[in-house]
């Protein structure tokens, strides 16, 4: 298969006809129609969400949160990823990641709210305008990309379920099938990934349901179909693939943190002052900066302390790492 | 046993090119020959490519005299100071790549690394402590120091173990890998202290020499036929 090659800047000018040529699209047409007529919708479903897959998502980009870097590849942000559901290299997430079926999909959402149930993922993202927002991605492992996402604001995404007072934490679970997740296999981690935030972070503008990048539904090994986006925050909180969200009293458990506790806090800040126990984190390594592009200074909260600081006023960001 | 010569002629030749191959690898995928690449991170890559043949060459160079006693293959030790400057090459390789590509010649965050990262600090140690053994892989050093060759030489234990020890505690998560090389390791290093074990003769240097013609021709040639390390 020929993988288009994206360069920075060409998500404006993607049509749909220039992804998938009109015949490809007709021939689907047929077979779906084919398919619902004899009635099989298993497969229908497959082919739906196939044809989805390619659709140019129609985002507005939103200027005040999109930074004016030039993003990453579409090859650099779909083959080097952390996924470990998928395995532990890199690319394994992009190797492995084939079998998984993103269609169709729902999300349960329980707790600390009015309006909770199963939804389908449709009925969770149509509501809202699709923005585009390019965020800065720091890893913990000290490099960093930037990225043009697809999504809505995790803010709006919540507020359709009414979140009572009670509410003080949201925690989100992605999803367990190791039929399709090979790394879910291993003991690597504790499975299923489960993260949390507190609710004024939910909330914060910043947050971000993301079910796309550079205009095209996500692919499975960025999370498909619908991962959380925190740009302060080091790249394990964005949790993949998400199938629950939790409104909480307490804070929830987070994977990482479970894994290991004194390297991997709760809120987990980009923070160039407070190091990991076992490397540095004032500096960075830029993926696409070639050989020769040595690592730059990490900003606090990832370039995003005027947004956000004011969370954590008062707070000790060593002991609350 | 093959002969002086094929060892000389065939054996050192090819190993030398074997264990160049990685180096190659890296040279041919910086310069994208043949569709090779180095991947989104291509510093990284690099850095874990030399890294692991370092650590893979160390063991490799543990195992030669044991593979040696095991298989009967006399002639194996001739080919272990190849093994172990090849060895010593990639984790200078590894290192002057996070020195200069990784961390840019960023002296304080380099000082900084070394002083506070155990991990760093565990792998600096490694290397300061192979550079007295790769400059006393000579014929003339080992001439020069005699017995003292041997326990100097002994150092590639402690090497070994804080070579996978910086492993280890570099991974993330899945720790197989790095217990695996600690596995192979251990049984390395427990064959010799049981070989070693108090009131039992040291087998190896004990038995008489079938050839003394053959086996001095190959001391001349090595230099390099003692039992340990």
């Amino acid at each position: 298969m020929l993988i288009r090659r994206f360069r920075p800047g060409d998500s404006a000018d993607i049509r749909p006809s220039e992804i998938t040529s009109e015949s490809v699209y007709l021939n689907r047409r047929k077979l779906l129609q084919a398919a619902l007529a004899t009635g099989v919708t298993g497969i229908g479903a497959a082919w739906t969400h196939d044809a989805a897959a390619v659709t140019d998502l129609k985002a507005q980009r939103n200027a005040k949160y999109s930074l004016s870097d030039p993003p990453n590849s579409y090859e650099d942000i779909t083959t080097y990823n952390n996924f470990y559901e998928f395995g532990l290299d890199k690319g394994a997430p992009a190797a492995n990641s084939g079998r998984f079926k993103p269609a169709p999909w729902t999300v349960t959402v329980k707790g600390e709210a009015e309006n909770t149930g199963t939804f389908a993922f449709e009925d969770l993202i149509k509501p809202h305008p699709i923005e585009e927002r390019v965020y800065r991605l720091r890893c913990v492992e000290a490099w960093s990309m930037v990225i043009p996402w697809d999504g809505v604001p995790l803010a709006a995404a919540l507020k359709q379920f009414k979140p009572t007072s009670k509410a003080k934490y949201v925690a989100f679970k992605t999803v367990y099938r190791p039929d399709e997740m090979p790394g879910q296999r291993g003991r690597s981690l504790q499975w299923p990934y489960v993260e949390g935030l507190r609710i004024d972070e939910a909330m914060h503008p910043l947050s971000f349901l993301a079910i796309g990048l550079y205009g095209r539904t996500l692919p499975n090994q960025n999370g498909a179909p619908l991962r959380l986006v925190t740009p302060w925050k080091y790249g394990f909180k964005g949790i993949k693939s998400i199938v629950e969200i939790n409104f909480t009293q307490k804070q929830p458990p987070t994977t990482w943190n479970i894994s290991a506790p004194h390297e991997y806090g709760f809120y987990a800040n980009v923070n160039p002052k407070v190091d990991h126990p076992r490397w540095s984190q004032a500096r960075e390594r830029k993926i696409g900066s070639g050989l020769f592009g040595s690592r730059v200074p990490t900003l606090m909260f990832n370039g995003y302390e005027q947004e956000v600081a004011s969370l954590y006023r008062g707070m000790d960001l060593k002991k609350y790492y | 046993m093959p002969s002086p010569t094929v060892i000389r002629r065939v054996f050192k030749p090819a190993l030398f090119v074997l264990c160049a191959v990685p180096l190659l690898s890296v040279v041919w995928a910086a310069f994208e020959i043949g569709g090779a690449s180095l991947g989104t991170n291509p510093v990284e890559k690099i850095q874990d490519t030399f890294g692991q043949w370092g650590l893979r060459l160390l063991v490799i160079t543990l195992a030669v005299t044991p593979l040696r006693d095991w298989f009967g293959l006399p002639w194996l030790v001739q080919l272990r100071r190849m093994l172990g400057l090849f060895a010593f090459f990639y984790v200078v390789m590894h290192f002057l790549t996070w020195l200069l590509l990784d961390q840019g010649l960023y002296w304080s965050g380099i000082l900084e690394d070394i002083a506070k990262r155990p991990f760093i600090t565990i792998g600096f140690t490694a290397l300061l402590l192979l550079v007295p053994l790769a400059v006393t892989s000579t014929n003339k050093m080992m001439r020069r120091l005699g017995k003292r060759w041997k326990s100097l030489h002994r150092s590639i234990y402690v090497i070994c173990l804080l070579a996978v020890w910086h492993y280890y505690w570099q991974v993330k998560a899945d720790t197989t890998e790095p217990l695996i090389y600690l596995a192979i390791v251990l049984v390395l290093l427990g064959w010799r202290a049981w070989q070693a074990r108090p009131g039992r003769a040291r087998t190896v240097l004990s038995r008489p020499v079938s050839n003394p013609e053959k086996h001095n021709l190959a001391a001349n040639v090595t230099g390099n036929v003692s039992d340990n390390p």
